[in-house]
């Protein structure tokens, strides 16, 4: 792949910080690359597509989601950094959720991983609030005009994610099944679950 | 302003990845993310600490540039606000790792 010059120079800075920090002690040899391996194969929404899935399939699991997210979600094992708070808001529909971070990117990554780039754009951060139904539209989601949407604006407190409805005609699906129709996009709010 | 598009993160384009997205652009970008979250788990810092000077980087970084360009910013000012590291130190370093020859500056991708 090529790199460009200034990818070389952000490369080297990174590459600087980290060596200079591991010299220190600061940071166990290994680590890093270990923290990467974890956010890159193991943290990701799948794991949110699980919680929904059991949510689908248990009333009373989705009940103790909606009241307490972080204790339901570590119900499942999930949890960690970005997961202290998460706060699980459902779709209806008559009311529609969509989350964004207006200041940064604060996502819950033990349900979601890492943000991908589009959330951390600024055109998606600052658009979203102020024209919900447009950018809803622009990214494949119309949604009809009574229908209520609400904006989550996530903060150091609180990180939402999204209990999309349940497509139709699932309902001889299994919780495994039901999961892979559960997208990442599906839990921020700017897609649907898939059909089967 | 450009508007945020949706990649197609099932298609047959999607890279081997169990939950189905590669989410650095670039190694450094994993580096860093890596070392930061390296820093909070050994409590040098909390994460309130980091998105505050996150927020603040993001707030005045010019346009074109990138989401990690600020994360690095912010570690840094970070990390010198604790006394951890100065910045001629890691400006010292970078030279050093600069200066090698070519074919030795590239980090290999993670994995290795």
């Amino acid at each position: 792949m090529a790199h460009d010059h200034d990818d070389d120079d952000r490369a080297h800075r990174a590459e600087a910080l980290e060596s200079l920090l591991t010299e220190k002690g600061l940071v166990a040899p290994g680590a890093v690359d270990a923290i990467i391996r974890r956010y890159e194969q193991d943290v990701g929404p799948m794991n949110g597509a699980k919680v929904v899935a059991r949510a689908w399939t248990d009333p009373a699991y989705r009940r103790r989601l909606l009241a307490d997210g972080a204790a339901a979600i570590a119900e499942l094992g999930f949890g960690g950094p970005q997961g202290e708070h998460v706060v699980v808001v459902e779709n209806t529909p008559a009311v529609h959720n969509v989350v964004v971070c207006t200041l940064c990117s604060c996502y819950p990554w033990p349900v979601l991983g890492l943000p991908p780039s589009w959330y951390k754009d600024p055109a998606y951060r600052s658009r979203v609030v102020r024209e919900p139904r447009g950018v809803l539209a622009e990214m494949g989601l119309p949604l009809d005009a009574h229908v209520e949407i609400r904006v989550w604006d996530s903060s150091a407190e609180v990180r939402y994610m999204v209990l999309p409805e349940r497509p139709a005609g699932t309902d001889g699906l299994d919780a495994d099944a039901l999961a892979a129709l559960v997208t990442r996009d599906a839990m921020i709010g700017v897609a649907r679950a898939k059909a089967p | 302003m450009t508007t945020a598009r949706v990649p197609d993160v099932s298609g047959p384009a999607a890279p081997p990845r169990r939950n189905g997205e590669l989410v650095f652009a670039s190694p450094w970008e994993s580096r860093i993310f890596g070392v930061t979250l390296a820093l909070l788990e050994a409590d040098r810092f909390t994460w309130d600490e980091f998105r505050a000077r996150l927020i603040a980087a993001l707030a005045r970084s010019a346009d074109g540039e990138k989401y990690y360009d600020s994360w690095t910013v912010a570690l840094e000012e970070l990390l010198v606000e604790k006394g951890i590291c100065t910045a001629a130190e890691i400006s010292a370093n970078e030279r050093v790792l600069a200066a090698r020859p070519p074919g030795h500056d590239h980090r290999d991708p993670v994995g290795r």
